[in-house]
């Protein structure tokens, strides 16, 4: 958006306003789940297995309830009382909640201890006696493939393998035929290692059952309280928690990042112990416990190959995928997408033919799949595609920025429908990139690359320009579990101006108090300060999917700008009446309707509320509110174009990111600090996975790890000073021209980064690298390459 | 199991408390004097969140026994505030866009408040080494060292 349509004092789009939520934050006076105290309380601590599969062949809790403090032990056998010991994941598949007869991943839960204190729990948990005979550990997605591997899911009728879905798109035999007839083909095996949100607060609940009322409330951790409400109805409704007699309360929020999308088997349990116990129970996770059993992201083994012509031309594209899922599909995506949008895979480029299949595999490791700071498997997708595009440039020895430049879709080609079934909405990607070549300064780069190399001296550029896909979205073809991925905003104006906004999205540090406060001010031009944004309660915000996916601003934001109109339409009647003209004969500014030609005949926003409980016309309702439950008719593409240089140490082979320069096109802006300031966090949390993050397994299903001694987070030190930078391109079918921003980083940033190590090292040979590129990896590729040769 | 009495002066307040001798700090600050502003993130002192101030020095509270701190004085965050004034790091953070889900925030400006009052005018090098031990998960690190010199220029 070119300009300002509104004061500084109004604060809509366009101005970076200082956050309404900061105040709380900056006192330590938010209140967060494990902030909430209620009379009576118990807390509950979880007996976990330290096995990844094994018999349960009993569990003793004598002990545990004899220590002072504990009040209960609940195992699998007293859910099962209730038929509460297995629920529905998300994705349709099952899960237990406390296991009677078999463990499936190291650290499931197997029983909750609960008691006075949280010492007296943690005590408790010592003390219960669980039995196991330990059964063999499929811990390799691969090996679990292969005809007679144990089926693990005996639970499941009719299961036979360990395969729990295939999934592909496009067409086979075209792609097989372009590839047949390229000039070039390129083929890489491509790992993205299973890796965990870390949020800094960890998951959590407190559930409180009130036994006369039959109501249930719950304070969670949840980035989607309507829909876990509704999935709580839908597990516990036989036992008389209906849904109108749940409430969620998700209160400020530590962090989400898709982490907070699942339902966890904490949660359930917490919940069926406050019904069985009639007191309040808190339990939140300890960090090993949120980085050993929550959900994980990515996890994808992947084979990837692109056909081009001689000249570079790209001409198709072929991924075969290896998904572990783990012990159970509880992966957070929408239903009809098993592999989430994995198929946004053809990127920034007009390919002609593309293939793409993902087989999900059950392994014995903790279940999920969440799409981690990213719309559903994009990451994934991203890497692959902007690695082969660099592999590519490799092999036809052509510069990257270049072979980008010649094959991006054209700006005029959108909207764009891909080979695989997508509509681009808009898009200048080679707007983008020549405006981060020119921030970077990207010719001098590469003269100064030569310099060095010609010394000795490691140095790379890497690109990524990647195309995201976010806010699901639309009714047609997303839902979660039969819920179609609408969303909401309710928005009422009281009498002297002043504004109550309830969404149905929840933030987890994303500013939507602000954001959407803008959305409102910008629509109707009542100042920032005068409007309150209220969300994560379900008795009291409108019906709404939740925030993850990116999708808050798209969808969310649209209801927003959506309701403000409608009301600014019922606005325009009363002003009308107030004026004693026609409605056609007045013009609109932000903040005031005046009299066409005659601007010193108006009527604030402010007057129409004040009249629209005390002076409105003759058969009109009073009041001016309304809600939009927006249904958008596409999702929105993001995209942007990332160099990354980096310094790689020959000795240690330790990388050191010396320059980052992201430039995104997120369309119109709603308040530019608050953008930047996602980007930043975005591309920090793309770096992490880049060159430190991974949980790993050994054969025994053990995890390696598991805490933050050895789970490796950039600290400051680490963190790169990033530079940013923006073209716009609105979304034409936004009603506010907007796209969604908060994963763009963590999609692109990764694939930047192995571009550049793999260019600082590609002279000696080294084509490809996996992730993390930590300094062993590194030194690994440097010794094995110049060993083979290579070297200088 | 038996208790110990301590006293502990938190934010200019003494506090007299029979108490487990296992009892971390962070958990008497937050449970027993109700002070919820000083979070846990991790247990094991990577995160930082639990950062707060013991006779001047920033420690991590979630592994300081409460008995340690016993005739010691604590300044946690909603001590920096006074008499209704915020500190310059508390605006800071908020001029300079440093937080976003303000879980970290706490112990980000307690740390960041140990190292003003050693070195009042850290480099940039400085602020990045002086907030190493506490992680943040949303801001990228770039606007809280900006909102760490602001306070540097503003004290």
């Amino acid at each position: 958006m070119s300009e300002l349509r509104t004061s500084a004092e109004i604060g809509g789009m366009g101005h970076s306003v200082k956050r309404k939520e900061d105040p709380r934050f900056i006192r330590g006076k938010g209140t967060y789940v494990d902030d909430i105290i209620r009379p009576g309380m118990l807390y509950m601590d979880i007996v976990r297995s330290p096995y990844a599969h094994a018999k349960i062949k009993s569990i003793n809790s004598e002990k545990a309830l004899a220590h002072p403090g504990v009040a209960a032990v609940i195992t699998g056998e007293t859910l099962k009382e209730y038929n509460l010991h297995w629920m529905p994941t998300l994705m349709s598949d099952t899960q237990m909640v406390l296991p009677t007869d078999e463990v499936m991943y190291q650290a499931q839960e197997v029983a909750a201890v609960i008691a006075t204190s949280r010492y007296a729990a943690a005590d408790g948990v010592e003390l219960v006696e669980v039995d196991y005979e330990p059964l063999p550990v499929l811990v390799d997605p691969f090996k679990a493939l292969e005809p007679g591997a144990p089926v693990l899911r005996h639970d499941k009728e009719g299961q036979k393998d360990n395969l729990i879905w295939h999934w592909e798109a496009g067409d086979r035999d075209a792609t097989a035929k372009a590839f047949e007839s390229a000039d070039v083909t390129i083929k890489q095996d491509i790992y993205i290692p299973r890796i965990t949100v870390a949020s800094i607060e960890t998951c959590g609940i407190v559930a409180e059952f009130d036994s006369v009322e039959g109501q249930l409330t719950c304070w969670m951790t949840s980035q989607a309280p309507h829909a876990h409400r509704t999935v709580f109805a839908m597990v516990a409704g036989h036992v008389g928690l209906s849904e109108e007699k749940i409430r969620i309360i998700s209160p400020d929020l530590g962090g989400g990042f898709g982490g907070k999308v699942p339902i966890y088997p904490g949660y359930v349990i917490a919940i069926a112990a406050t019904v069985v116990t009639g007191a309040p129970i808190k339990w939140i996770e300890d960090r090993r416990e949120n980085m050993q059993a929550d959900s994980f992201g990515r996890d994808y083994h992947m084979t990837a190959e692109l056909a081009a012509d001689k000249d570079g031309t790209m001409k198709a594209l072929r991924i075969k995928t290896i998904a572990d899922h783990g012990y159970t599909d509880a992966a957070t995506q929408p239903s009809k997408w098993p592999a989430g949008l994995f198929s946004i895979c053809t990127g920034s480029y007009p390919f002609e033919n593309a293939f793409v299949e993902v087989d999900g595999v059950y392994t014995n490791k903790p279940p999920g799949g969440i799409a981690y700071r990213c719309s559903f498997r994009v990451t994934e997708a991203v890497h692959a595609i902007e690695r082969l595009v660099d592999i590519l440039a490799d092999e036809i020895d052509m510069d990257p920025a270049e072979l980008r430049l010649k094959n991006f879709i054209p700006k005029e080609a959108f909207p764009y429908k891909s080979v695989l079934g997508w509509e681009y909405d808009s898009g200048d990607y080679a707007g983008a990139l020549n405006l981060a070549m020119k921030r970077i300064g990207y010719a001098d780069l590469l003269k100064e690359q030569k310099e060095k190399r010609a010394k000795g001296e490691l140095m790379g550029i890497g690109i990524s320009s990647f195309t995201e896909v976010v806010g699901a979205g639309n009714s047609r073809d997303f839902d979660i579990l039969g819920l179609k991925m609408f969303d909401s905003a309710e928005i009422r104006v009281h009498p002297t101006g002043k504004v109550i906004c309830r969404i149905g999205v929840q933030t987890q540090g994303q500013g939507h108090e602000t954001t959407f406060g803008q959305i409102v001010a910008e629509e109707l031009g009542i100042p920032i300060a005068d409007i309150k944004v209220e969300h994560g309660d379900t008795d009291t915000a409108p019906y709404g999917l939740g925030t993850y996916a990116s999708r808050s601003t798209p969808v969310a934001g649209a209801a927003t700008a959506v309701a403000s109109r409608k009301i600014r339409d019922k606005a325009r009647k009363i002003a009308a009446y107030l004026l004693e003209v026609g409605e056609d004969d007045l013009e609109w500014e932000p903040g005031k309707f005046f009299v066409k030609g005659v601007p010193d005949k108006f009527k604030t926003i402010q007057d129409v509320a004040f009249a629209a409980y005390t002076n409105f016309p003759e058969g009109m309702e009073a009041g001016l509110e309304a809600v939009s439950y927006y249904d958008p008719p596409n999702m929105t593409y993001p995209f942007g174009s990332y160099i990354c240089v980096v310094d790689v140490d020959g000795k240690t082979g330790e990388v050191k990111v010396r320059r980052f320069m992201a430039v995104d096109d997120c369309g119109n802006i709603i308040n530019p600090m608050i953008v930047e300031g996602q980007i930043h966090g975005g591309l920090t949390m793309g770096l992490a996975p880049a060159l430190f993050e991974e949980i790993s397994y050994d054969e025994e299903g053990n995890i390696r790890g598991g805490s933050f001694m050895d789970y490796l987070m950039p600290t400051a030190m680490e963190t790169p000073k990033w530079e940013t930078d923006k073209t716009t391109t609105p979304s034409p079918h936004h009603p506010l021209g907007a796209k969604g921003v908060g994963e763009s980083a963590t999609v692109g940033a990764p694939a930047a980064i192995v571009n550049a190590v793999v260019d600082a090292l590609s002279h000696l040979g080294v084509r490809h690298l996996e992730i993390p590129m930590t300094p062993e990896r590194v030194w690994q590729a440097i010794r094995s390459a110049t060993q083979a040769g290579n070297g200088s | 199991m038996a208790t110990q009495e301590i006293s502990i002066t938190v934010n200019g307040t003494t506090h007299t408390s029979e108490v487990e001798p296992r009892l971390l700090l962070v958990h008497f600050i937050r449970e027993n004097l109700g002070l919820t502003g000083t979070h846990i993130g991790c247990d094991t002192t990577h995160c930082g969140a639990c950062t707060v101030m013991l006779d001047g020095t920033a420690v991590k509270s979630c592994t300081v026994f409460s008995v340690q701190a016993n005739g010691k004085e604590i300044t946690t965050i909603e001590g920096m505030t006074k008499n209704g004034e915020l500190h310059p790091l508390q605006a800071g953070f908020m001029e300079k866009h440093g937080l976003q889900c303000g879980f970290c925030t706490p112990g980000m400006i307690m740390s960041s408040h140990a190292l003003l009052q050693k070195n009042p005018h850290p480099s940039e090098e400085e602020i990045r080494w002086g907030i190493s031990g506490n992680l943040c998960r949303c801001t990228g690190y770039v606007n809280i060292v900006k909102a760490v010199q602001y306070a540097a220029d503003n004290l």
